[in-house]
């Protein structure tokens, strides 16, 4: 099954520069996977703000209730979404995301 | 933490009418509530701020908080009776489809009260076996289980008897064979009890126990039920002696041998009055009873062999109920207020916004012009039908549905509300507990997903239609759904024009009927939506307000039906996609669902076919090829669902193809039933189908037709403060089909 290649950063740039839309065949099955975790410990944003502010939180429990990450606050969905990715690079990978 | 949450009834009123409010408050002392007209969505600092108008009224004040609790989980419930209180010895049979056994106790039928130790009844214990157990009232039980446990999804017949004079209990467990080959075998137990049987003369319920009676009302007419049992039961007999196997068996079949009908007392038929909430006694004593919090009918029973799918056509293979411990019809709240309508409250979109603390919570109703009363020519559709369905999404949450969305899911403090409190239901988008699809939904109950605030779907993005239209100058009334199912097309006779949501999605045969007569004589049609007149419902026959949804064979589908459960329970009719049965959404509005996708929204590019003098209004005073490429739904115009023109599903061939949208993402898939052969080139990114097209034609009779093809079409409207090219579009296209010269259909010499 495919793995997502720690050495591909070239694929976490082109997801930064563009996280919503058109992305490239390899860019998306980097995302499937990361789409796909399980409810359990999976990450979602509590809207704090209407339409201006969100907070990161971790789905736990059950039923699956979202538990805030109150030090992980968002002013857009674009921050709250890198974020996200570079969190589930280092859970898939087992390797930090550095881009230099 | 204050949890505030309500709801009304009924949803659409005129004035004159007077609403009913139900709230449950916990965490304060008091509520506000304050009626109000919404005229926008809260769409955050990129859009037109939300605007509410308080209407001035008497009701608007603080009220006394209180707590109303919801009984969820469905039964079915026979009232005491003489011939249950001679059941002192008896045989209780029926055939049982767990589909949860060894999850909790539940209950499957009998008279037992947990309250008081008394009465009798047979149970799937804690490990999934069968179980008959009474009562002497005093605390003692005496009690028998076969102790083998039941597998999950398959059928057996049960029989538990017990001889008073002996205090002899005997129980039955026959797996009925299929073509499968699972090691289930039959077994029998038999024991001795001396524990008295404290006869009680009911209630009999089936598929849960009687806890207590209490002084409110609840879905069971006061009567709180708890061991709710998930699965299916099917042909209960019950007796007055205890039968031995055999003739337990016998007394199960369809012909009864003689002999045995002094013993007994009720033979249900729960194929009977599949439409209702009756269930049937074929006894002579009658024994009817009712269904309560709506358990699934026209569901196939332990004889079905495959060879007929509709229930009307071999209901001896359709008698048996599904039951399910997270189904609820009505959570039966006690009113805390009462809204007399005023004769001068203008028609539109209202909610009852309740305020307690941080808490808010927002009870959509619409209020619809006095009968005769009207002089507006436009009118909107509330898609109530949709919202329905819809009401608390809860796989939204416990699924990962990030995966289709493309994006992370975002929730609010009301969305918690949902998770905080699994009570209220869900929708026919989620999955019963035991993974069976949820098909029937009711708004008797709080709605946390429809309200002009949070998530911009439905209510919400229909908000920036009904902004767009108040900011038009034109006059229009507001009717839902429900008043156009109810009453068909003379609720349409005084308009012009009508202006649906951003997804009417949901529509029963009268409403399609009703909105292909006004169209077919005349009325001009503006859906601003995308993935409408999709799929086929059914409103429960007696009780407004509960819709019925078949995912069948066909679509993309939240839940898949189970085979043999294709038609709807409560009108019979064939369940699913419009496109499946001879109507696709394209015979209306010229286009139909071709694919989804929530991460990004594009633009539509003009066509060489916009440039038809046919179509010089829509485009008065708009330059450049690119339409929508802004908005509030993922940047642009044409998203989140799409639908586009097909010929081959009856798309008319003289309807114009304005405008197409172009560079969907990866996201976008071709939907399900587009696909016969799964490849891998069905993306955005690949498959020139996906793709909105932007659709105007017109009818015989003088009317028209325009389709945007997009949910996100709504959310570009309101953009640079309604200066746009969609707001300008669309504004056109209102304008020309509020004229009333008709349209013509262009000669295409055939
Ligand atoms: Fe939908």
């Amino acid at each position: 099954m495919f793995r997502i290649d720690p050495n591909r950063v070239d694929l976490a740039r082109e997801y930064k520069a563009r996280p919503f839309g058109v992305h490239s065949g390899d860019l998306q099955m980097v995302l499937n996977l990361m789409r796909a975790l399980p409810v359990e410990g999976h990450h979602v944003l509590v809207m704090s703000k209407p339409h201006r502010e969100w907070t990161l939180a971790v789905m736990g429990g059950r039923p699956p209730r979202p538990r805030l990450q109150p030090s992980q606050v968002f002013t857009s969905l674009e921050a709250a979404e890198w974020h996200v990715f570079k969190l589930r690079w280092q859970m898939l990978t087992g390797q930090p995301l550095q881009l230099d | 933490m204050t949890d505030l949450m309500g709801y009304c009834d009924p949803q659409s009123l005129a004035p004159g009418d007077t609403l009913r409010v139900m709230v449950s408050c916990l965490g304060a002392d008091a509520f506000r509530c304050d009626i109000v007209r919404v005229l926008s969505a809260e769409a955050g600092p990129d859009h037109p701020p939300f605007r509410e108008e308080v209407v001035a009224n008497p009701v608007n004040r603080d009220y006394p908080a209180r707590r109303q609790p919801i009984e969820i989980g469905s039964f079915a419930l026979v009232p005491p009776s003489p011939e249950l209180a001679a059941c002192e010895s008896f045989t209780l049979s029926l055939y049982v489809y767990p589909t949860l056994p060894g999850q909790g106790r539940q209950g499957l039928a009998g008279t037992w009260s947990a309250a008081s130790r008394s009465g009798f009844a047979l149970v799937l214990n804690e490990a999934g076996a069968p179980e008959v157990l009474l009562g002497d009232g005093k605390g003692r039980i005496g009690r028998l289980s076969t102790d083998i446990p039941l597998y999950a999804r398959r059928w057996y017949f049960l029989a538990a008897s017990f001889d008073a004079a002996s205090g002899r209990l005997h129980l039955l467990q026959q797996p009925l064979a299929d073509k499968s080959f699972h090691p289930a075998r039959r077994v029998s137990a038999e024991a001795q009890t001396d524990v008295e049987h404290l006869v009680r003369p009911g209630p009999f319920l089936f598929a849960a126990w009687h806890v207590e009676d209490v002084a409110r009302p609840t879905p069971g007419g006061g009567l709180r039920a708890g061991g709710f049992f998930n699965g299916k039961l099917d042909s209960p007999r019950l007796s007055r002696r205890a039968l031995s196997e055999a003739e337990a068996l016998a007394l199960a079949g369809d012909a009864p041998p003689s002999g045995l009908e002094a013993a007994m007392v009720a033979a249900w038929d729960f194929s009977a009055d599949i439409a209702s909430e009756r269930i049937r006694d074929l006894s002579p004593n009658r024994l009817d009873g009712v269904t309560v919090n709506l358990p699934t009918r026209a569901v196939t029973g332990h004889n079905w062999r495959g060879h007929e799918m509709h229930w009307l056509k071999a209901p001896r293979e359709y008698g048996a109920i599904h039951f399910h411990d997270d189904d609820l019809a009505d959570a039966c709240w006690l009113p805390d207020l009462e809204f007399p309508v005023p004769q001068d409250l203008p028609s539109g979109c209202y909610t009852v916004r309740l305020r307690a603390g941080e808490a808010e919570f927002h009870v959509p109703f619409f209020v619809r012009p006095s009968r005769g009363q009207s002089v507006a020519k436009l009118v909107y559709l509330a898609s109530t039908a949709t919202y329905t369905v819809y009401t608390n999404n809860l796989g939204r949450f416990t699924g990962t549905p990030e995966l289709h969305h493309g994006r992370l899911t975002v929730l609010d403090a009301t969305d918690e509300l949902l998770l905080k409190h699994p009570e209220l239901g869900l929708s026919t988008y989620d999955r019963h507990r035991d993974g069976s699809g949820v098909c029937y939904s009711s708004r008797l109950r709080p709605a946390t997903n429809v309200r002009p605030k949070g998530r911009l779907w439905n209510y919400c993005a229909d908000m920036f239609v009904v902004d767009w239209l108040s900011r038009s100058g034109e006059p229009f009334d507001v009717i839902t759904d429900e008043d156009l199912h109810r009453e068909g097309l003379g609720i349409l006779r005084p308009y012009r024009c009508l202006v649906t949501g951003s997804h009417p999605e949901y529509f029963s045969g009268a409403m399609l009927d009703a909105l292909d007569a006004f169209t077919r004589g005349g009325g001009r049609l503006m859906y601003l939506g995308g993935n409408g007149f999709y799929w086929r419902i059914a409103y429960h026959p007696q009780q407004p307000g509960i819709i019925e949804v078949r995912r069948a064979e066909d679509g993309t589908r939240a839940w898949i039906a189970e085979v043999g459960e294709y038609y709807h329970s409560f009108d019979g009719e064939y369940g699913g996609l419009w496109r499946r049965q001879g109507r696709p959404p394209n015979l209306l509005a010229g286009v139909g669902f071709i694919s989804q996708g929530f991460d990004a929204s594009t633009p539509y590019r003009r066509t060489p076919q916009s440039r038809d003098p046919r179509a010089a209004f829509v485009f008065d005073g708009i330059d450049g090829e690119l339409l929508g490429d802004f908005g509030m739904l993922q940047g642009g115009a044409a998203g989140l669902e799409l639908d586009c023109y097909d010929a081959g599903l009856g798309s008319p061939p003289h309807a114009l193809v304005l405008a197409s949208s172009e560079n969907h993402s990866n996201v976008y898939q071709l939907v399900a039933e587009e696909i016969a052969v799964a490849h891998g080139a069905t993306d955005g990114v690949q498959n020139p189908r996906v793709r909105a097209d932007l659709v105007f034609f017109e009818t015989a009779g003088g009317g028209a037709v325009f389709s945007t093809g997009s949910i996100a079409y709504a959310g570009s409207l309101g953009s640079n403060n309604f200066d746009n090219n969609i707001a300008r579009l669309t504004a056109n296209v209102l304008r020309r089909f509020l004229d009333p010269t008709p349209f013509r259909i262009p000669d295409c010499g055939r």
